[in-house]
């Protein structure tokens, strides 16, 4: 291999090639800062406030703050709904290491049963991830404790405190108050067609039943926002703007806790309700159904157990009966048919029928049967409300016809809903021909309109249905609708509502209406026949009434009723609907009673109590003025 | 124009110390600067500071150790130098040690180091000493020879792999080939194969990951809160801070933590955001200032090695810069390379400052005899 030929370098001319090279690379550099530049320009100067917007965005966060939710009195100001601070302890899944490990600590720790467990895992699936889920919904103190000192050995779990409903007299208002519990998806999907969303962006729970769902738009509040700054990890680090949310509305309700009270004592160990309403206004009074059970329970969230108990109890204490109990009115309605009968010139005050116990049409082999098997003689329409005469009311109604019957009683009400502020209300059935020929697919018989006269044949009314139908003919057609709310308590006072006053009934004669007032009246003081007598003896003031018993087993024709021998869920319904005082009435009754027998010595007597209360009430209230 | 007698000392101080006092003033300038945003950026964390300042130490005293040592040595060692740092690499790849995701790392039993920073200083080395052998400028078949002196490491880094370093040893050995005086007709050619070369390498050379990040990098709104977060989180950042800036201390991107890689790779978001676009400004005049002093410093050098390889060192050091602003800015794809002297870490500032020792030793020890 030859020697590579040296050549003489010309380092003069290599030292100015470099020169030359590094000042292009030099021009190379400046062009680039400038593309450098040009960019850095765009984002800082020429798009500076899009991004200093997104900075911002990123930095700035809007939280909800949930309002308070209004408080709800009795109409004397005694306090039936409140807010309490509970303590909740609280996990949040993905912050916990071992979450097996930990319940089973927590369990031991702080004495947590199984069942609740089951029910965290539940919850747990339908959370939306990094959200608590509560493991206990209220802390006693001993808990608190217990937690406090151990929880360095938890990490993600932790105690909040919340504001939660409290009904400080628990069952005796549930079926009138309902209760919250926690928002659930149906309630989600709901608030979002309501375009309510937003408003409950803060709120844990929501009205689920009774007045605090009816009135929830009232009592739920404006949210209000915090303007936070956070951390990309969404930690808070100071508040920048509070906008205080507006609380919910005080509520002011017709009820009388003292009221409520009594007819929860007097319904002790019976299955029914009592309803008592204002008849100057359609205000309720009181609304009682029996059993009831504790709404707080399902303001924590109520254990499983604890529901499917509630679920299978066969007396069904989930019911509101004095709204939702359909029941056949009996002879509670033959004021209002006797009404009819005069209205439409069938009777006259005066025109008498002879009643041997039973009653029979010609060509027709059936024999309807009087609750006297001797018969009550000759009687007028007086006598017939005031002994209960059921061959009379067989006569008028076979005489009046169930279409003109149907027309009538609708507008007393029945077979709609009465317009009372609740969602749990049952319509009941005030049956017609073409009723018969939609629900049933028959069409009606002659049977079926004589029955009705004593409030049967698939005739079925509310105990609620029934008041407001007497206040009606004790108002003399004035027809209000019942209601629960009474106004609302404003920083400048309380603002009442005023009464939901409809289309009154049509009266031609109201003689006619002073002959059906005067009966039932001697149905509470006639002292010989009145079926409500016994039970309304020695009163302060005048009351007037109408016993019901309504048969939920049919007798033969030739047999005797034993109530001894009727298994106890087919033994009659006692039924009382009255009002006092006479003369000018203010308060309506209404008591229902399953399976407990006659009406009159039964349903009456509950009545009584109510009435009595409220007069006693009204006395010392006077005296004391 | 007379001189008092301190400033004469002061002058000889440096000079005894083979230190380029004008590029020293730049160098200090930048760490300082890099200090206070790395104390904004790591969220006032004194144990951050304490450990860069350490590094910076470090860094410092492998610069004025190799500012000691005669350019002529530096050419002798180049062959050495280069073919272990080859051989290195090879053994990364065969038994090296895997971080984040790649085979970087070279583990001595008392160490770890990343045998790529070397080739940084090696692979320029090399081909300066290889063209200065021959007159300039190079010719073909020499430039054919220097470009595979480039490509091999260049590849076996891409195979780690680590994108940023291999573009800074590739852009290294090309700036000595182009200082050598490149021909113009060359460069035109091969900058039309790099284009044709492009989809080839998209099918066959690139991992998913460096796909990915392309992808991320051309449209980084497709996916917000996945890959495209950093870029826009930096632009944000970058944006937000407008002409004059938040302030010191005030970036709401860094200090809240939205902004991800703070006080590394993505430390001049910080800066752009505090200091906005006045204290862009000042920073790159202030890059630039190293710059042209390095320039200066090659074409002033003695020999052609020694001009060579400082022109390359300059232009690697802007290569840094260009590359970090571009991607943190969103003009180039995220491929994690610092913002020189500035961001927080220890491996590639110790080889940058090495690299500004050898320019000192050029710019400093000249033989007297070659005037």
């Amino acid at each position: 291999m030859p020697p590579r030929r040296i050549a003489i370098r010309d380092h003069t001319a290599e030292a100015n090639l470099v020169a030359r090279r590094a000042f292009m690379a030099l021009i190379l550099v400046g062009i680039m800062l400038l593309v450098l530049l040009n960019n850095l320009y765009k984002l800082q100067v020429t798009r500076y406030e899009d991004y200093q917007t997104r900075a911002d965005g990123n930095r700035i966060k809007l939280l909800p703050v949930a309002p308070n939710r209004g408080l709800i009195y009795d109409r004397n100001g005694v306090l039936l709904a409140e807010n309490r601070p509970v303590f909740r302890l609280e996990v949040i899944p993905e912050q916990v290491d071992n979450l097996d490990d930990t319940l089973s600590e927590l369990a031991s720790l702080l004495s947590i049963d199984a069942d609740r467990l089951d029910d965290f895992r539940k919850d747990m699936a339908s959370q939306r991830r990094f959200k608590p889920v509560a493991l206990l919904g209220s802390m006693t103190e001993e808990q608190m404790a217990l937690f406090a000192v151990n929880q360095h050995r938890f990490p993600g779990v932790s105690i909040e405190a919340r504001l939660k409903r409290f009904y400080p007299y628990a069952e005796a208002l549930t079926h009138v108050l309902g209760y919250v519990a926690r928002i659930n998806k149906r309630d989600l999907q709901k608030l979002a067609v309501e375009g309510q969303e937003a408003n409950y962006a803060a709120t844990h729970d929501i009205g689920k039943l009774g007045v605090e769902k009816y009135h929830e738009a009232l009592l739920h509040g404006e949210v209000g926002y915090q303007e936070v700054e956070v951390n990309s990890r969404g930690k808070i680090l100071r508040t920048l703007r509070f906008e205080p949310p507006t609380p919910g509305q005080d509520l002011i309700l017709n009820i009388d806790i003292r009221l409520q009270q009594a007819a929860v004592k007097a319904l002790e160990g019976q299955r029914g309700s009592v309803v008592m309403l204002d008849s100057r206004d359609g205000g309720v009074l009181a609304m009682y159904s029996n059993p009831s059970y504790d709404p707080n329970l399902f303001v924590h969230g109520i254990s499983s157990k604890n529901y499917n108990a509630l679920l299978a109890n066969k007396n069904k204490p989930l019911i509101n009966r004095a709204t939702q109990g359909q029941y056949p009115p009996a002879s509670t309605i033959k004021p209002h048919l006797a009404l009819l009968g005069l209205e439409e010139n069938v009777i006259t005050p005066t025109s008498k029928m002879l009643d041997v116990g039973k009653y029979t049409l010609p060509n027709v082999s059936h024999t309807w049967r009087d609750h006297k098997a001797t018969g009550h003689g000759y009687v007028d329409v007086t006598k017939a409300i005031v002994v209960s005469c059921d061959t009379f009311f067989y006569d008028l109604a076979y005489r009046l016809g169930i279409d003109r019957i149907s027309d009538f009683m609708q507008q007393f009400g029945f077979g709609d809903y009465t317009g009372i502020d609740l969602y749990e209300e049952a319509d009941g059935i005030m049956p017609s021909r073409g009723w018969k020929k939609a629900a049933r697919n028959e069409p009606w018989y002659i049977g079926d309109t004589i029955i009705i006269g004593i409030g049967q044949s698939f005739w079925t009314a509310t105990p609620l249905q029934l008041a407001t139908s007497i206040m009606e003919l004790a108002n003399r057609g004035i027809h209000y609708h019942p209601r629960i709310l009474r106004g609302e308590l404003q920083p400048t006072g309380i603002e009442l509502l005023p009464p939901n006053e409809s289309e009154p009934l049509r009266i031609n004669k109201q003689s006619n209406v002073d002959v059906v007032l005067h009966a039932m009246q001697e149905v509470v003081n006639d002292p010989v026949h009145g079926t409500a007598r016994t039970a309304f003896k020695n009163t302060d003031y005048v009351s007037a009434g109408k016993t019901g018993t309504a048969q939920l087993f049919q007798i033969g024709e030739d047999e005797e009723y034993d109530e001894k021998k009727v298994a106890a869920h087919l033994r009659d319904n006692a039924m009382y609907v009255g009002y006092a005082p006479y003369d000018a009435p203010e308060v309506v009754v209404a008591v229902a009673l399953e399976n407990a027998g006659g009406g009159g010595s039964n349903a009456a007597p509950i009545a009584r109590i109510m009435m009595d209360t409220y007069f006693n009430q009204a006395k010392e209230t006077h005296a004391a003025n | 124009m007379q001189r008092t007698k301190l400033e004469t000392d002061k002058r000889s101080l440096l000079n005894r110390m083979h230190i380029d006092g004008w590029l020293l003033l730049g160098l200090l300038t930048l760490m300082s600067l890099g200090l206070c945003v790395i104390w904004s950026a790591g969220g006032k964390d004194l144990a951050l500071i304490e450990r860069q300042v350490i590094r910076l130490a470090f860094a410092i005293g492998v610069m004025v150790l190799l500012a000691q040592i005669p350019p002529g040595a530096f050419r002798r060692v180049s062959v050495f130098f280069y073919v272990s740092g080859l051989l290195m690499l090879i053994a990364v790849l065969a038994v090296g040690t895997v971080g984040k995701g790649a085979q970087r790392w070279l583990d001595l039993g008392f160490m770890r180091f990343q045998p790529s920073e070397i080739m940084k200083l090696a692979v320029p080395m090399m081909v300066a000493w290889y063209v200065s052998k021959f007159t300039l400028p190079t010719k073909l078949k020499d430039v054919f020879i220097g470009f595979v002196m480039v490509l091999v490491p260049t590849l076996l880094i891409a195979k780690q792999p680590d994108l940023g370093t291999s573009l800074l040893i590739a852009s290294s050995g090309l700036f000595v080939i182009f200082l050598a005086g490149l021909s113009w007709k060359l460069i035109g050619f091969c900058t039309l194969a790099a284009g044709l070369f492009t989809p080839i390498m998209w099918l066959f050379l690139m991992q998913d990951y460096q796909k990915q990040r392309v992808l991320t990098f051309l449209n980084p709104e497709s996916d917000p809160l996945g890959s495209g977060y950093h870029i826009i989180q930096s632009q944000i950042a970058i944006g937000s801070g407008g002409i004059e800036g938040k302030g010191w201390l005030q970036g709401t991107q860094s200090q809240l933590e939205f902004l991800p890689e703070r006080h590394t790779d993505f430390i001049f978001s910080v800066f752009s955001e505090e200091f906005g676009f006045i204290g862009i400004l000042a920073l790159l005049a202030l890059y630039l200032f190293i710059i042209i002093r390095g320039m200066l410093i090659a074409v002033r050098a003695q020999d052609a090695y020694s001009k060579l390889l400082a022109g390359s060192i300059t232009l690697t050091f802007f290569v840094y810069v260009f590359v970090n602003m571009g991607m943190v800015s969103g003009l180039l794809p995220v491929v994690g390379v610092p913002l020189p002297l500035v961001s927080y870490g220890g491996t590639s500032m110790v080889t940058l400052m090495a690299g500004f020792g050898i320019l000192m030793a050029i710019s400093t020890q000249k033989r007297l005899l070659s005037r």
